[in-house]
């Protein structure tokens, strides 16, 4: 068949982006061996704790906006340790305030963490980080600037994240079946393409590895308006279902009522969104939720970066739908590498997880092909079937596991937000 | 399926490759999944959850990732698409016309 459709610059140049660089593509036959998953294996680092890691980082982390510069100053001297500097820690109470201890102590907590360094203006809170992070056995120190200034601070800290990256340095990978792995998901800069080819995608891998016993982990509360009656359908138990419908329901009542001035149609669906094709957030929701797959049921309701209690399965967690946000909330969680479905070209990473973009929108590979890591445009052009893009999935997560650097993270991508419930005292 | 006359061809879709895709038989709208299609292009389409085929002509130069309708639609009238609800009509489509938030809305808010 012949038609009116133009293609421009089918042949990119490489210097002036979106060479494709992805690491599947429909032309490309995947290595394999067989799809008996419950075979497939990995190569992670397993913590005191049992949990099993696919980074090895050793962490600089900042208690307080007020302790990034010597956490960064550490991170400067030391080669092989991460600051993750953030805005907040002060003055926050409540409510909030467990969230910021809950998000860096399950951040510090994360296999994919080897070691910590917590530093705070002072000594009391650090401890509290501290304490939280040493419950997995890993090595975790912390120092309080108060009484003793930066550069004492710095040189103190410099000494111990010397030794941790040392000891870390020397620490070896080993095989782990592939059910050791949590696997957490959300999309960004979402069009129509997503809900035909990336977000399935992702369902699609949940169907094949939830049921041999991965955790999985989806979120964004206010994206599933719209769908919230299939969402609700999809828990395990009524009770489950009622726990997630309250969830949904509050951040309705307590936060979209309570402080919007127009309604959300300015944010829900985002202008990329709508740039992308996506009209109203009920079609947004649709499309989000096609990454759940079709059997999963999730098994609980976890609170923003809770970590998940039940054993193996599907879990929901109240999140924000903004992309680095939730995905830190879920690498607090204890999610070690990350499914990333996006349509627009959202180009998010996170320090201490790897964060696996996939795209089926061919314009997005055209242009910002380098950021992304899976390419299913082949979905779209009904050459590659939803579950040879499942496989593909499945494959580049495993060699992801084994070391192969995601895009977000061969670009630099170390986007790290904590999630702030409200105004500080 | 011909070509069209008066259409150009700068490159032409490979035979079998559709131009919108629709998730359900029961959606009234499809999704354009080919850059640069054009008013007056008779579009393959597909179903993709009976992989069944169509064709519908459409009526408006529409960009990738954005509706076309697949039935004519008067304001008022729900939008369905996976199947579902996703929004109404705030005025006219006509089948093969461009569908998008100068002529749809949510029900939501």
């Amino acid at each position: 068949m012949t038609n009116a459709v133009t293609i421009p610059n089918q042949q990119p140049s490489p210097f002036v982006g979106g060479a494709r660089d992805q690491l599947y593509t429909s032309a490309l036959s995947t290595k394999r061996a067989s799809k008996d998953f419950k075979k497939a294996t990995f190569m992670g680092w397993r913590r005191e704790n049992g949990r099993v890691g696919v980074r090895n980082h050793v962490v600089m982390l900042p208690l307080d906006d007020l302790s990034n510069a010597v956490c960064e100053a550490v991170a400067n001297n030391v080669k092989g340790t991460m600051a993750l500097p953030h805005a907040y820690g002060r003055l926050q109470f409540g409510e909030d305030l467990d969230l910021h201890f809950r998000t860096l102590i399950g951040i510090g907590s994360n296999p994919n963490v080897a070691a910590v360094v917590v530093i705070g203006i002072e000594d009391s809170w650090t401890a509290r980080v501290v304490d939280g992070i040493a419950k997995t056995g890993k090595p975790v120190i912390g120092f309080g600037i108060e009484g003793h200034g930066d550069i004492a601070t710095i040189a103190k800290a410099s000494y111990q994240a010397k030794r941790f990256v040392q000891w870390a340095s020397e620490l070896k990978r080993e095989e782990c079946p592939i059910s050791d792995l949590w696997i957490s998901t959300k999309c960004g800069e979402s069009d129509t393409t997503t809900g035909l080819s990336s977000c399935p995608t992702v369902g699609n891998m949940y169907d094949k590895l939830i049921p041999i016993g991965i955790h999985g982990v989806f979120g964004e509360t206010s994206e599933i308006t719209g769908a919230e009656h299939l969402c609700k359908e999809r828990a395990a138990t009524p009770e489950i279902a009622e726990k997630w419908y309250k969830m949904w329901k509050a951040y309705q009542d307590d936060v979209i009522e309570a402080h919007k001035t127009d309604d959300l149609s300015d944010s829900q669906p985002t202008k990329g969104n709508i740039a992308g094709g996506l009209t109203t957030i009920e079609e947004k929701a649709l499309g989000n939720l096609e990454k759940i797959g079709r059997k999963s049921r999730y098994i609980d309701a976890l609170e923003p970066a809770e970590m998940p209690a039940k054993g193996p399965g599907l879990y929901y967690m109240d999140s924000s739908s903004a992309a680095a946000e939730c995905v830190t909330l879920m690498a607090a969680g204890g999610y070690v590498v990350h499914t990333f479905p996006t349509g627009q070209g959202n180009v998010i990473g996170n320090p201490i997880v790897p964060v696996i973009k996939i795209s089926g929108n061919p314009k997005t590979l055209r242009t910002m092909g380098e950021h992304i890591y899976v390419d299913v445009t082949g979905v779209l052009r009904r050459e590659m079937t939803l579950d040879q893009a499942g496989d593909a999935l499945i494959d580049t997560i495993v060699r992801t596991c084994n070391g192969r650097l995601t895009a977000a993270e061969a670009l630099g991508h170390r986007e790290f937000s904590m999630t702030k419930l409200y105004r500080s005292a | 399926m011909n070509a069209q006359a008066g259409v150009l061809h700068a490159t032409d879709q490979k035979a079998g490759v559709p131009h919108v895709l629709a998730h359900s038989p029961k959606d009234n709208v499809a999704v354009v999944v080919v850059e640069g299609l054009k008013a007056g292009t008779k579009a393959l389409g597909v179903v993709t959850e009976t992989d069944s085929t169509f064709t519908v002509e459409v009526k408006d130069d529409v960009p990738i990732g954005h509706k076309v309708a697949l039935i004519d639609l008067s304001a008022g009238d729900t939008v369905t698409k996976y199947g579902q609800d996703v929004g109404r009509m705030i005025g006219a489509a006509a089948k093969g016309r461009h569908v998008h938030t100068h002529n749809m809305k949510t029900k939501r808010w």
